[in-house]
């Protein structure tokens, strides 16, 4: 049970590390785009543009999808608040609430053990 | 009387697990030292409730912890901040299962499944918590995490928008 992915978390941090690249999500993250459209907003040929959605694509940050001749690319499914420590942080919410609750267990243990034995003694 | 027992270290071998499992569900996994009776017990008596549900190393406080638990039944938490957590028990199956909503302020919240496995002598306890849409899930978990984070990552999510729309208008 992996929660970060350590080559993907990578992956996402390389892919953010360019400004283009940037640029391109956050164009996403306001309407989809075929790589044309991106490459002619972004004043770049087709096949560089191709190389930073790749790049993208590979670190889970966009999905594309070919509907005839176009590619269309969307935000992934690592969306940026993914990247976050969110769930971590309530993993160990959980932990902690789980540490009182094995207090609590081993009480309720102790009390049956008593009462067993108390049973035992009288018998 | 057996006064060791209470004092022996609790072996580390259980971490607790968490899973996103997909986009609306989430599962955190834990196994504990005892038998499923008495984690059934701890679950779903108030007193015992209150005395885990709010972890004292997170400063949170439970004022009163009431819960009716059976089929229908309610409960009521509330925090030492006000926050009140309500919520109905849909399936009470004694050691062994609970599913419960779980709503705020007359939301429709997310539904909680906690199974317990017994296995030897101990109990393999997992939460699944299904929520209604990805948002209600990423939004419900945003508010609990520490506001610096969530400050930090919603400044980073601005910039990138900014950067996207300054190159995108250039």
């Amino acid at each position: 049970m992996v929660q970060y992915d350590q080559p993907e978390l990578d992956a996402s941090f390389a892919a953010l590390s360019d400004a283009t690249r940037r640029g391109v999500l956050g164009q996403l993250g306001r309407a989809d785009a075929s790589i044309t459209d991106l490459a002619t907003t972004f004043h770049m040929t087709l096949t560089g543009m191709k190389k930073h959605v790749t790049v993208l694509e590979q670190a889970g940050l966009v999905t594309t999808k070919k509907v005839g001749r176009v590619r269309t690319c969307t935000l992934g499914p690592r969306r940026l608040e993914e990247v976050t420590a969110w769930i971590e942080e309530y993993r160990q919410l959980w932990d902690a609430r789980f540490d009182e609750l094995d207090q609590v267990v081993e009480e309720l243990k102790q009390k049956e053990k008593d009462k067993d034995d108390a049973r035992d003694n009288s018998e | 009387m057996h006064a060791t027992t209470a004092s022996e270290p609790i072996p580390m071998t259980n971490r607790t697990t968490i899973e996103r499992r997909s986009e609306r569900e989430l599962v955190i996994t834990r196994t504990f030292h005892g038998p499923a009776r008495i984690l059934f017990q701890a679950w779903t008596t108030p007193e015992l409730l209150k005395r885990w549900w709010a972890p004292r190393s997170y400063g949170i406080t439970l004022q009163s912890c009431e819960a009716d638990v059976r089929v229908g039944g309610t409960c009521r938490f509330v925090f030492g901040g006000g926050t009140v957590f309500y919520g109905r028990y849909l399936e009470v199956t004694p050691h062994s299962r609970l599913v419960w909503t779980n709503e705020e302020g007359g939301d429709a919240g997310f539904v909680t499944t906690v199974t317990f496995e017994e296995i030897a002598g101990t109990t393999r306890v997992v939460v699944h918590e299904l929520h209604p849409s990805k948002e209600a899930l990423d939004e419900a978990r945003a508010s609990g995490v520490e506001p610096g984070t969530v400050e930090a990552f919603e400044q980073l999510d601005e910039l990138l928008v900014a950067l996207g729309a300054s190159e995108g208008s250039s």
